[in-house]
């Protein structure tokens, strides 16, 4: 066998990703001493987490005094469909608040209050104004400020390196290798404690709104050290895609927009949310159009709302399915969505408060949206599934693998709600950094397995030494098509049977691709490579999917449509054995007691609010 | 106009080194298109390797920095309706990767030189407890300067770099706008403006506007960083009375 050569690096704690979990996870591990790395497949401050829009969810009580960490918890559970890991949500519900405020202390500009405070909005399943925000682009400001922080810290940042495969000594992980894209070389890592922030996976549906590093590298690489993920059939659409012209359809149009007051219709004008609101959510959103547009007036004057919330305002998984619902009926838009309109909110406001969807109607569908209705459709957002991790360390069942951020998994259930994913990047981005920075300090430098080096280099230059085959493209995007029409948003038995069979196919073909032989900045060599992860992960998300006979948040069966009290107390555990993806069941731990009663706390709260406001919006 | 069904000739900077050269393409356009997304249709239909440099594909990460028939942009903001109702009938349309920085391959270029002049610049200095107290209008003048997407077409635009190289000695608007984001920052209390007009070099700006008039953010880099800068640097090294001021009150002037 032929040997390449590679160059070794040591550190104490490698962070995979620089996203907002990534940044926040490597100056937390700085700071408290270990020797950091951040390895990062693109140039920094690049990653998905500048794609963020609506805002920062964190109950820091500057909008509306009556929230708290409680009702915050409550919110996040509720949303969840009650499925989410409890400590998780608990610990993100008291510590969100002094990472956001921590931001502003590294340079995050949020908008005030009159009050000079950071402002925060409404959004879906939030019960008050929670959100952090920057116009429509607070992820910007969040990767930003941890960048220009990051930089400060002593760490160490690889740019356009790609992590191929994880080492391991016995049972624990010890580091990593990669390939530089820019030169195609080989670099092995030493380390003590190695972090994912990898992201998420929804590049494997053709309708997304994710940057192209959604490829699930994160989940295929924990998959092939034996970690556990959780809650792979949970991947939201969220409801506002754009839908028009083709080249743009997925493309995120911010809840922010309905949090500013945007109102969805159909065809017929009819605003349909009102003949959608479930059961669990029936009493606390508005019943009629004048209530509605009462609450946008309150809200957006700066008072507190003294009537309830417009039904634009549920859950993302209720308004996608709603949307769908629409369009299936043949209520839907000239393009094969749905209408939302905010131009009666007037330029100024659009301009002010919705910046960059103002110019991403205008630059890309040639649309004014502060003069027409955008045309919008679900888009896959968001994988609430992950790697499952020990609430508290971030750290999976491989010792020394830790995950956060969205590749890690537990705090949203079945269903995220918006805002929850930023204050998730920093306040469990934190905790790895912390975690993961405290494990090293009692360990000595894990030598460098050259065998296990040498195996993944093999791996990685294959698809350049073949001499014919296909492109990885055309398999890319036949794979991402395949995901949408069998994967997607409502699924079926039969459905996802073909689709596990036509991901096998897909294997082999992108075993067979060939991307040409250069090693420089060859961009289908790297695509060759994502191919792997993606087939993994869609393997993993339709088994748990297939699994799942029910419909609950993010999972939508139309062979099984309701919600089973049975499945809402099972968890789905995928893992990898001999080289097979599997799934199988596990009872969701009870909740504590004192955390029970604080639900119960917020419930009478909601209830006793809704009927005085039901009463005050006749 | 729908260019669905129309083939269109491209001409694409194909290569490394001396090498390098414009190769040409051809592909069928649909509705709606993107400079961009012509670029991976060459990719997935007919040369893989063809290296690009993208991200969001929405204009929110800057990655995917080109020249577009000569002009600075981003691919992914670029609607093709537009470039081809610019290109005359009949020719191609012609993309390079950005002229200013160290070529890589193809349409990738080097940028790293933005990132090493981000790290000269120090980190905002504010009050050590929590929830800082200011209006929105002073959030406001920073604002602007906090939606640069790093694109860095201005820095590949503007001649001190593009056709000086004065890489050593100047910033570029990019970095200049960092800076602005700081200096104006309504709690940030680091005395910044030696080192604007020393190690980044302001003064050697012209105002020219051509970083403005390519900035997709929409950023009005020279009126409202550049020459707000320029402005405090005169006012400490140049105007007697603020000098005085200044060494009796040895403070940071405020506005």
């Amino acid at each position: 066998m032929m040997t390449e050569e590679y160059t070794k690096h040591e550190y104490d704690v490698i962070v995979i990703g620089a996203g907002g979990a990534g940044l926040r996870a490597a100056i937390e591990a700085a700071r408290s001493g270990a020797k950091t790395a951040i390895i990062t497949k693109s140039l920094l401050g690049k990653a998905h987490t500048v794609m963020a829009e609506g805002g920062c969810a964190a109950a820091l009580q500057n909008a509306d005094p009556r929230d708290g960490w409680k009702v915050h918890f409550h919110d996040t559970m509720k949303g969840s469909k009650w499925l989410a890991d409890w400590r998780m949500a608990e610990f993100h519900a008291k510590e969100a608040p002094d990472r956001v405020r921590e931001l502003e202390q590294w340079g995050a500009v949020f908008d005030r209050t009159p009050e000079n405070r950071i402002n925060q909005r409404n959004f879906g399943g939030h019960t008050f104004p929670r959100l952090a925000h920057v116009g429509d682009a607070t992820g910007l400001e969040l990767i930003r400020t941890l960048q220009e922080r990051g930089i400060h810290e002593g760490i160490d940042i690889f740019m356009e390196y790609t992590v191929r495969h994880l080492l391991k000594e016995g049972e624990r992980v010890t580091g990593c290798v990669a390939y530089t894209r820019v030169d195609g070389d080989f670099h092995a890592f030493s380390g003590k404690s190695v972090i994912l922030a990898t992201g998420g996976i929804t590049r494997c549906w053709s309708v997304c709104s994710g940057s192209w590093e959604y490829t699930g590298d994160g989940h295929a690489l924990a998959l092939w050290a034996g970690a556990e993920l959780r809650d792979m059939e949970f991947v939201q659409f969220h409801p506002t895609g754009m839908v028009w012209p083709p080249s743009v359809r997925g493309i995120l149009v911010t809840e922010g927009v309905r949090g500013e007051g945007g109102r969805l219709t159909n065809s017929e004008g009819e605003r349909f949310m009102f003949n959608y609101v479930p059961e669990m959510f029936a009493g606390d959103h508005a019943d009629t159009i004048e209530e509605s547009d009462q609450w946008v007036e309150e809200v957006v004057s700066g008072k507190l709302a003294t009537v309830r919330r417009p039904p634009e305002l549920l859950t993302r998984d209720v308004v996608a399915k709603a949307i769908n619902s629409e369009v299936k009926a043949g209520r839907g838009s000239p393009h094969g969505g749905v209408f939302l309109d905010i131009s009666y909110r007037g330029e100024e406001a659009i301009l002010k408060k919705l910046p960059s969807m103002h110019h991403q109607f205008k630059e890309l569908a040639g649309v004014d949206i502060a003069k027409e209705p955008m045309e919008v459709g679900p888009t896959a957002h968001y994988v609430m599934g992950g790697v499952r991790v020990n609430a508290e360390t971030q750290e999976s069942n491989v010792p020394g693998l830790y995950a956060c951020g969205e590749v890690a998994s537990g705090l949203h259930g079945a269903n995220r709600l918006g805002g929850n994913s930023l204050s998730d990047l920093i306040t469990f981005g934190k905790r790895a950094g912390e975690f993961a920075s405290k494990r090293a300090k009692d360990l000595a430098q894990p030598n460098i397995d050259n065998a296990q080096v040498q195996s993944a280099i093999e791996v990685m230059i294959a698809p350049l030494q073949r001499e014919e085959g296909e492109n990885p493209g055309r398999i890319y995007d036949e794979m991402r098509d395949m995901m949408q029409e069998k994967v997607g948003i409502i699924r079926t038995k039969a459905e996802m049977q073909e689709a596990i069979e036509d991901l096998k196919a897909f294997d082999e073909r992108q075993e067979a691709c060939f991307p040409g032989a250069s090693r420089k900045y060859n961009s289908g060599w790297h695509q060759a490579l994502d191919l792997k992860n993606m087939v993994d992960v869609s393997v993993a998300a339709t088994l748990a999917a297939l699994t799942r006979e029910e419909s609950r948040g993010g999972h939508t069966r139309d062979d099984f449509p309701g919600e089973l009290e049975e499945w809402g107390k099972i968890l789905n555990i995928i893992y990898m054995e001999d080289g097979e993806i599997k799934v199988r069941q596990e009872p969701l731990e009870e909740m504590r007691s004192d955390l029970k009663d604080a639900i119960g706390e917020v419930k009478a709260m909601i209830a006793e609010r809704a009927s005085e406001q039901a009463g005050g919006g006749q | 106009m729908s260019l669905k069904g129309k083939t269109q000739d491209f001409k694409i900077l194909r290569g490394e080194g001396d090498e390098a050269a414009l190769e040409e393409f051809s592909i069928e356009l649909d509705e709606g298109m993107v400079v961009l997304d012509c670029v991976h249709r060459i990719q997935h239909e007919q040369q893989p390797d063809l290296a690009v440099r993208w991200n969001c594909k929405a204009g929110k990460c800057g990655s995917c920095s080109a020249e577009i028939n000569g002009r600075p942009r981003l691919m992914c903001m670029t609607r093709m309706s537009d470039v081809v109702a610019e290109t005359p009938e009949g020719q191609a349309i012609e993309i390079r990767p950005m002229k200013a920085f160290p070529h890589v391959k193809d349409l990738v270029t080097d940028v790293s030189w933005n990132y090493e002049m981000a790290q000269k610049i120090k980190p905002i200095k504010g009050p050590e407890e929590m929830n800082w107290e200011f209006n929105q209008m002073e959030a406001d003048r920073v604002q602007q300067f906090r939606e640069c997407i790093e694109c860095f077409l201005c820095v590949n635009t503007c001649h001190v770099l593009r056709d000086h190289a004065l890489f050593n000695e100047f910033a570029g608007p990019r970095n200049l706008v960092r800076l602005a984001q700081y200096e104006m920052h309504p709690m940030d209390t680091e005395d910044r403006i030696p080192e604007i007009k020393k190690d980044f070099g302001i003064e050697y700006c012209n105002i020219t506007r051509c970083c403005t008039e390519v900035c997709p953010a929409g950023i009005q880099i020279t009126d409202d960083a550049i020459i707000q800068l320029k402005e405090r640097v005169v006012d400490r090294y140049y105007d007697p009375l603020q000098r005085i001021w200044r060494t009796l009150t040895r403070q940071k002037v405020r506005y």
